[in-house]
């Protein structure tokens, strides 16, 4: 009898609550809190160890001029290799998802798919590896050629690092590892496109790209957004491979191909980490604290649209 | 380049109204053979300048994209070429993204084998200077800090899905939906130091623990086994819960009898790639756990080696004669490798093989 008043309306369902039943429910509620805590722990935690830092007299602080002259080229170099990261791996993000959605035959389609995500599944230090032993230098004679063509251009003023380890290695590495990133949300949106969009416009006699252009891309667009800040997010916070691939010395320059780079936050933190005390630590969770604000704002705003565009997919 | 030979399917159906007669249509095989004129005219040039093959595959991709460009403009109008175009565009910007792929496969391989042998298995770097030594103590470390790390995150992260998809309802789900996107976006280096922070406000700030490394890299898990294991009860069919429901099953025997043994394929699936995710993360273990040369087994007592972190060490600290130490990072960099590929495939057969059947 009380199997037809349960209906999957736990509000509903009042008669019996079983030991059982509410030692189980309560677990799932707290683990859910529980990541919440953890969530405010983070932030707790890292402000609380940043403090010294903060309220320290700016001499104290590494490098003798106060924690905003430390942590404002670190901030500068996070930004500058991801926004070079950015500006490279959207475009081939999207093209990649439109070949595998659009162009591929539709056999190989779900395997390229695969292809692409492993991208996603290599460490980073492993790209960092990579980037140093084969990617660097490779672009040596690429930077040499900017330098000589293009050398009126600030940000390819030289003179060229002799190893390639600089800015530009260092964004085009972080352009690979967020690249399945984009291109993996943007696909999933590009799928979600209406067929019949898609066939209104063939019929009324568009070639492919043009349909593309006019029902899938306007469509999509939300998805590429959301997909670009996600791929920042993760630049920003990109550690390992920077840190290899990076080579540091200076502060900061928009000058792409020198070998005097600011470094990034992430990569300061772990090239610098296992040598500090005292103060210097505390210095160093302060720059973790800027990072970890800066790409809560981004992953935040990242979220946000891409949920916005849930909403709207839902009431279709 | 075989992609620039798909015809376009869709343009049959555009052909036949065209008003304005005159415009014909290339043959199928025309992109592929103004390829392979490029690439001739390419390898010539290049045997007779200093031969480099990389840009020799530049120049023909380039100068056959404009060919194909060009000779569909003359002869199909300007709309077609511009499809052709971005057809090429397309087809290229999937090639480029697999040259890194490739390249780093290739170098990573090349460059591991030199070392992997029963010694790099078999012993740790106690007392070794230059030739000889292995990772034993880091890999024992790698799979100790995964497994703790497999112990913390899977409960929560199972239990907060099972809480989203079965329990929750208003501002808390939402909340925790929220947050737990916001969460996956954690820079890995944070969660390290946030594991550091909490440590040594109890510890003091040299504390080194291997179990630190496991609250760091929970932090970075949980998120990812929440997404995943979500997902994946939401496709449980609902009229197996009610089915279940009528019979008078309570509630949590329900969930646990019925909704993951159904999804149990995925949730195996989700589990092994969030251990993908973590098994390679340097960045947070290199300020925890910190890198010792004897092996230490005991996650809640001093420092541990880990896969990552000798690798890191190895690379950049190689010591004099530098090289033996070098081909140690790079043997460790391929078994991080194939660690995270054998993941990823697990993860696959796994959702083949336990998936539960539907239909016949």
């Amino acid at each position: 009898m009380t199997a037809t008043r349960i209906p999957s309306e736990p509000g509903a369902a009042k008669p019996v609550r079983r030991p059982g039943d509410r030692i189980f429910a309560g677990s799932a509620k707290a683990s859910g809190i529980l990541i919440l805590v953890i969530l405010a722990g983070v932030a707790a935690f890292l402000v609380a160890e940043a403090l010294p830092a903060l309220t320290a007299p700016a001499e104290d602080v590494p490098g003798g001029e106060g924690l905003t002259r430390y942590i404002g080229p670190l901030v500068f170099g996070t930004l500058l290799s991801a926004v070079i990261a950015l500006v490279v791996a959207t475009p081939l993000a999207v093209a990649i998802a439109l070949f595998i959605t659009h162009y591929a035959p539709r056999r190989l389609a779900q395997g390229l798919g695969y292809v692409v995500d492993l991208l996603a599944a290599i460490p980073s230090i492993v790209y960092g590896f990579w980037g140093i032993a084969w990617l660097a230098p490779k672009l040596v004679p690429f930077y040499q050629w900017l330098e000589d063509d293009l050398g009126f251009i600030p940000l390819f003023a030289g003179p060229t690092s002799s190893t390639g380890r600089t800015m530009l290695t260092a964004g085009l590495v972080l352009a690979i590892m967020i690249l399945p990133i984009i291109s993996a949300l943007s696909r999933e949106v590009f799928t979600q496109v209406p067929a019949l969009h898609k066939e209104a416009a063939l019929a009324l006699g568009a070639t492919r790209w043009e349909m593309i252009k006019i029902a899938v891309l306007p469509y999509g667009k939300s998805g590429i957004i959301g997909g670009a800040m996600l791929g920042l997010g993760r630049a920003l916070g990109e550690t390992m491979a920077v840190a290899l691939v990076l080579s540091v010395s200076g502060g900061i320059t928009f000058n792409l191909i020198t070998s005097g780079n600011p470094s990034t936050v992430a990569a300061n933190i772990a090239l610098e980490f296992p040598e500090s005390s005292g103060l210097d630590v505390n210095t160093l969770i302060a720059s973790g604290l800027a990072l970890f604000l800066i790409t809560l704002a981004v992953n935040m705003l990242a979220r946000w649209i891409v949920n916005r565009r849930a909403d709207f997919s839902g009431a279709n | 380049m075989s992609t620039q030979t798909t015809p376009t399917p869709s343009d049959t159906s555009v052909a036949a109204p065209e008003p304005r007669g005159r415009k014909g249509r290339l043959p199928g095989w025309a992109p592929a053979a103004t390829f392979l004129a490029a690439a001739v005219v390419c390898l010539l040039f290049e045997a007779f300048t200093d031969f480099n093959l990389a840009l020799a595959v530049v120049y023909t991709v380039v100068l056959g994209t404009i060919a194909v460009y060009l000779l569909s403009r003359s002869v199909e109008g300007p709309r077609q070429a511009v499809d052709r175009l971005v057809t090429c565009l397309v087809g290229s910007a999937f090639a480029i993204a697999m040259v890194p792929l490739v390249a780093l496969v290739w170098t990573v391989v090349g460059r591991g084998v030199t070392r992997l042998d029963g010694e790099f298995f078999g012993s740790s770097l106690v007392g070794i200077v230059g030739e000889g030594g292995g990772a034993y103590h880091a890999i024992m470390g790698t799979l100790i800090i995964t497994l703790l790390t497999t112990l913390i995150s899977v409960p929560i992260g199972l239990l907060t899905a099972i809480y989203l998809v079965e329990y929750g309802r208003g501002r808390l789900k939402r909340s925790i939906t929220f947050f737990v996107d916001v969460m996956t976006g954690i820079p890995s280096i944070v969660a390290g130091l946030f594991a550091f922070a909490l440590f040594a406000l109890f510890f003091g700030p040299g504390i080194r623990l291997g179990i630190m490394g496991a609250v760091a890299l929970s932090v970075l898990m949980i998120p990812v086994v929440v997404r995943s294991a979500e997902e994946v009860l939401k496709l449980v069919p609902n009229e197996l819960r009610e089915a279940s429901y009528a019979l008078g099953v309570p509630k949590w025997r329900t969930i646990v009898k019925v909704v993951i043994p159904t999804s149990i394929a995925g949730l195996g699936t989700g589990v092994t790639l969030a251990i993908a995710r973590v098994v390679g993360e340097t960045a947070p273990l290199l300020i925890t756990l910190g890198i010792t040369n004897g092996t230490n087994l005991n996650p809640f007592d001093s420092r541990m080696a880990t896969l990552p972190v000798y690798a890191f060490y190895q690379l950049t600290q190689p010591g004099v004669p530098p090289q033996f130490a070098i081909d140690r990072a790079w043997t460790a960099a391929l078994l991080l490798i194939i660690l995270v590929m054998g993941l990823n495939v697990v993860a696959r057969l796994i959702s083949r093989f336990f998936a539960p059947k539907t239909g016949r």
